[in-house]
């Protein structure tokens, strides 16, 4: 059986004197789609913070394709093709849409000085790429019609959608997101799951989500880590989560 | 002449006196910068304006006791002191409530620029106001102990106790102040909390405004003892304290009190050994270099704490 | 709003007031003079004591009617409205066109001091669109930007004094130490924070004045270098006598004007060329991470993009400028000093950044024309040339801390030929 895709082994996170991630193991295999829950606070967007390489974990080892990531900062781990979107939405709120989804092809970009000043075919070529690739994924998620707006204007569900768009035109090999449904009302959920799936499938991207509604979960998940307060709790397919004891007392408190 | 054992000795523990002591005056204006920045986050600029203004005051009032033929020295001393400090505590408010509280919620370059401004605001003020060339005011409280045996001496001048003395006695208020009283405790909290502070019914404004006044008056008792010490003042002064000042506050911890003690103290003895043994031109340098060192390898300072970015 | 009573005011009119007495009192209300070799105090003039009563007067009055005073807080979402005639883009490029003209005959009708003024004015507009690149687009405060102009000036100096180096031979090579000692600086300390980069600029800005000033038998210490040749047009020179001079090869009578319009012409190229390198800059994907990173640098490391390369590109490009317009002050003057280097130059240049508008490189351009001319249209008030800049560097940021000209730029557009159109 390949490796998985990534592997988090006995991850600790420490601050000071205070415990915020106890060992946390989780495995992500290419082409699944892995769900992270957990009660408020359990320390879930640190586990994603460490994975990502905002955070440098205390202790533990993060394997990504087999190599290790854990003491890369996160722009390497990005490069890596490891992308991650956060809880309160980081878009580029005074750059318009279209301009957002460029900056992120940065990486992609004919970033030579001189080329780019003397405006050579082989600057204007790739830029006229980075266009059509932002055009294809604004299409995708229904916002080309805002292309030229400032991307802080745009309604919440939008800036939800753009901020995975601006992720997908990095060409991910992970996707990670930290709670994509928060704040979606339940038809543009609905399109959430829809647009998570095709990304799967037609995309070809492997997907870790931290997510709280259940619905969502349980309906798009292979897997699913459940941690609390720090810890692991669970690991296990829905149904087996869904059955699970621990978890619904850790959700629910003890009878 | 190679110098005895006991002349190096004598040489080196005279310099480590005299790093104290200026050192000790870096603390007291270090302690200003800490306690601003502790509060509300932002560098005060204009923090050394105070402390040459400090000086001024000084300078007028023993100026003008003299011309009263007023001779006591403790008299002269204690009066200086009292009225610097008002002085001093009076432009600390005005310059927070004109300066400072309007761009508190502004970003970060408009506030800093605000103090920039503020501080050659006040740097040209005083030089209409008294000229911008040195004035000399020498050896008011002149004198020194010798310590010592004939073979291995060090001197301490009486100007040298006085500042320990008083630096320990602001030291001890401060620290009581601070701890103790009521404003002294808001304080605190509010370096720690400002919206909850303020919703537990504290005015964050007036505990910012008593900020800034303390930390101008510990500044303007750095600037009498200084003034007496050295003889000598002119606009420009505050530029140059501000900034070791600075360097101080951030070399111990910003936001920590003992730490800008003891940055002062470190800052003040490193000058002084660069200037005894290497050259006195490059003192200055000795002061920017350990700012750049300090905040390149370790920019919580000796005592802070490291502090983690919240995503 | 409701109107309150005029009294509710009255206690904090007196107040103010009163502070404002003491205030300029404890500092006015004696003169120190020197007595020998101590000093004494002696009554300040009555003209002090009645400006001071004025002020407080002044004082008490604007805290008395405070309310009644129309509200200029600051209105941060203020933009200036672009005058109908210049909206189009033809309209734009007439007036450029016609700006450009002006500035192209402008030397031949008038005489040496004004175009010696606008070769300044020239010069600081150059270090202000430098500057404006690392804290305006790229968001890093800098308070240490004259550094990298002595950097620049110093090289050619010294490169004059040793080698013997003409100024067009120094001009690449000043921009290429001014980079490199930004490239050198910026590599450490671009991940700090912002309050503690403005200090550390700062520190380094003083060190390298420093270190020009003690190292005399180097730099020639406080005494500076002189004697620093002008630039020559393709090796004619503009001198009165020589081998190969300008007025000769073109058979016009000698005149030292011609000196004077050949730098002010140079400068003009120079800074147009800035301006447009710059603009490019913007368009490119260095000038979009530019903008990216000013606006949220954990979203940038996110998307793979390295925050401390990006800074660094800023900062070195940025430092280039100054390290050319240092070049270009060392010709004009014929001689540099550590003293031309101080913290005040840096702080004027962020003044025009700041005022102009951050970002906008119209507004940074206007900026500097104005706090360049001004104190020279008003010599009367030359004492408080620095008094009034303090001043008004408080009062901008308090009232419109985006400056004068925060004009938005203009955004990349999507054009949907690529796209279905909906």
């Amino acid at each position: 059986m390949t490796q998985p895709l990534l592997q988090v082994k006995n991850l600790v996170m420490r601050f000071g004197g205070l415990m915020a991630v106890d060992h946390v193991s989780l495995d992500v295999n290419e082409g699944q789609i892995v769900s992270l829950i957990g009660p408020n606070g359990a320390g879930k967007t640190t586990v994603f913070n460490c994975i990502s390489g905002f955070y440098k974990p205390s202790d533990g080892e993060v394997l990504f394709k087999g190599k290790p990531m854990h003491k890369l900062p996160g722009h390497l781990i990005a490069r890596h093709g490891m992308v991650r979107t956060f809880q309160n939405i980081r878009l580029f709120k005074e750059m318009t849409v279209l301009e957002n989804l460029l900056v992120a092809q940065h990486m992609h970009a004919e970033r030579n000085l001189l080329k780019g000043l003397l405006n050579l075919p082989g600057y204007k070529a790739k830029e006229q790429e980075l266009e059509d690739k932002s055009a294809q994924w604004l299409e995708r998620v229904d916002l080309l019609d805002f292309a030229n707006r400032e991307a802080g204007t745009l309604a919440y569900g939008q800036q939800r959608r753009l901020e995975i768009a601006r992720c997908m035109v990095t060409q991910p090999t992970l996707l990670m997101l930290d709670e994509p449904a928060a704040g979606l009302n339940p038809q543009e959920t609905q399109e959430l799951d829809q647009l998570i799936m095709e990304l799967r499938d037609k995309y070809k991207v492997t997907l870790l989500l931290i997510e709280h509604d259940m619905k969502l979960v349980m309906g798009i998940s292979d897997q699913i880590v459940v941690i609390n307060q720090g810890a692991p709790l669970a690991t296990g397919t829905p149904t087996e989560i869904l059955s699970n004891q621990d978890v619904i007392k850790a959700y629910l408190g003890e009878e | 002449m190679v110098p005895t054992m006991n002349e190096s000795i004598s040489y080196f523990i005279q310099q480590v006196i005299n790093g104290l002591t200026v050192g000790s005056t870096y603390a007291l204006i270090a302690i200003g910068y800490t306690m601003v920045y502790g509060i509300i986050g932002m560098i005060n600029f204009a923090h050394g304006e105070i402390y040459m203004i400090g000086t001024y005051i000084t300078f007028i009032v023993i100026a003008g006791l003299t011309l009263l033929g007023i001779e006591s020295l403790p008299f002269i001393l204690i009066t200086a002191l009292i009225i610097s400090m008002m002085v001093a505590g009076a432009y600390g408010f005005t310059i927070e409530r004109v300066a400072y509280r309007p761009v508190r919620s502004s970003k970060r370059l408009i506030a800093l620029i605000s103090a920039i401004g503020m501080s050659i605001f006040l740097q040209n003020y005083m030089r209409l106001a008294q000229g911008s060339r040195d004035l000399a005011q020498p050896g008011i409280i002149s004198g020194s102990w010798s310590l010592g045996t004939d073979e291995f001496s060090v001197n301490l001048a009486y100007m040298q106790l006085i500042i320990f003395v008083v630096t320990l006695i602001c030291m001890i208020l401060l620290t009581l102040f601070i701890s103790r009283s009521r404003v002294g405790r808001a304080c605190r909290a509010c370096s720690q909390d400002a919206g909850m502070t303020n919703l537990l019914g504290i005015n964050t404004n007036h505990m910012i405004a008593a900020t800034f006044v303390i930390g101008a008056m510990l500044a303007a008792v750095a600037g009498v003892l200084l003034g007496l010490y050295y003889g000598v003042v002119n606009p420009m002064i505050g530029f140059i304290a501000g900034l070791k000042a600075f360097t101080a506050a951030v070399l111990g911890g910003i936001g920590s009190i003992p730490g800008a003690v003891l940055g002062g103290l470190i800052l003040g003895t490193a000058e002084t050994m660069t200037g005894a043994y290497f050259s006195a031109q490059y003192k200055d340098v000795v002061a920017f270099s350990l700012l750049c060192l300090i905040l390149l390898f370790r920019p919580s300072g000796l005592l802070g704490k490291p502090e983690v970015e919240k995503i | 709003m409701t109107k309150k009573p005029l009294f509710t005011n009255l206690t904090s009119a007196f107040f103010a007031a009163g502070l404002t007495l003491f205030l300029g009192a404890s500092v006015m209300g004696l003169r120190l003079k020197s007595e020998g070799i101590t000093l004494g105090v002696e009554l300040a003039s009555a003209q002090t004591f009645i400006e001071l009563g004025l002020a407080a007067l002044v004082v008490f009055l604007f805290q008395l009617f405070r309310d009644h005073i129309p509200k200029l807080t600051s209105n941060t979402k203020a933009r200036l409205v672009i005058p109908a005639f210049m909206r189009t883009d033809k309209q734009q490029r007439l007036w450029l066109m016609l700006t450009l003209g002006a500035l192209l005959i402008f030397p031949f009708m008038t005489g040496r001091s004004n175009i010696d003024l606008a070769t300044l004015v020239l010069i600081y507009i150059m270090l202000a669109i430098g500057l404006n690149i690392v804290v305006g687009l790229a968001g890093l405060l800098d308070l240490g930007y004259v550094g990298f102009y002595a950097v620049g000036a110093y090289t050619y100096g010294l490169l004059y004094t040793y080698f013997g180096f003409s100024f067009w031979q120094a001009l690449p090579i000043a921009g290429l130490f001014a980079a490199i000692t930004g490239w050198l600086l910026g590599y450490p300390v671009l991940r700090l924070r912002g309050d503690y980069l403005a200090i550390v600029t700062l520190g380094f800005g003083e060190i390298i004045r420093l270190l020009l000033n003690n190292l005399t038998e180097i730099t020639g210490g406080p005494n500076g270098i002189s004697s620093i040749p002008k630039p020559t047009l393709f090796g004619l020179e503009f001198a009165r006598r020589g081998d190969n001079t300008f007025h000769e090869f073109f058979g016009i009578a000698y005149s030292p004007v011609h000196r004077v319009i050949f730098l002010y012409l140079l400068a003009l190229l120079l800074v147009m060329l800035s301006i447009y390198i710059i603009r490019r800059l913007i368009r490119m994907p260095i000038g979009r991470a530019w903008e990216a990173l000013r606006e949220d640098e954990i979203a940038c490391r996110s998307l793979g993009m390295s925050p401390t390369n990006i800074k660094l590109s800023a900062f070195t490009i940025g430092a280039t400028f100054a390290g050319f317009a240092g070049a270009f002050f060392a010709t004009r003057q014929s001689f540099i000093s550590p003293e031309s280097f101080a913290f005040i130059e840096s702080a004027i240049i962020l003044a025009i950044v700041v005022l102009g508008g951050m970002g906008s490189q119209l507004g940074v351009v206007l900026a500097a024309i104005a706090m360049v001319l001004l104190p020279e249209l008003a010599r009367e008030f030359n004492e408080y040339r620095m008094l009034l800049f303090g001043l008004m560097m408080v009062l901008m940021m308090i009232w419109r801390p985006q400056g004068l000209l925060p004009a938005k730029r203009s955004h990349r557009e999507l054009k949907t030929t690529n796209a279905e159109v909906k």
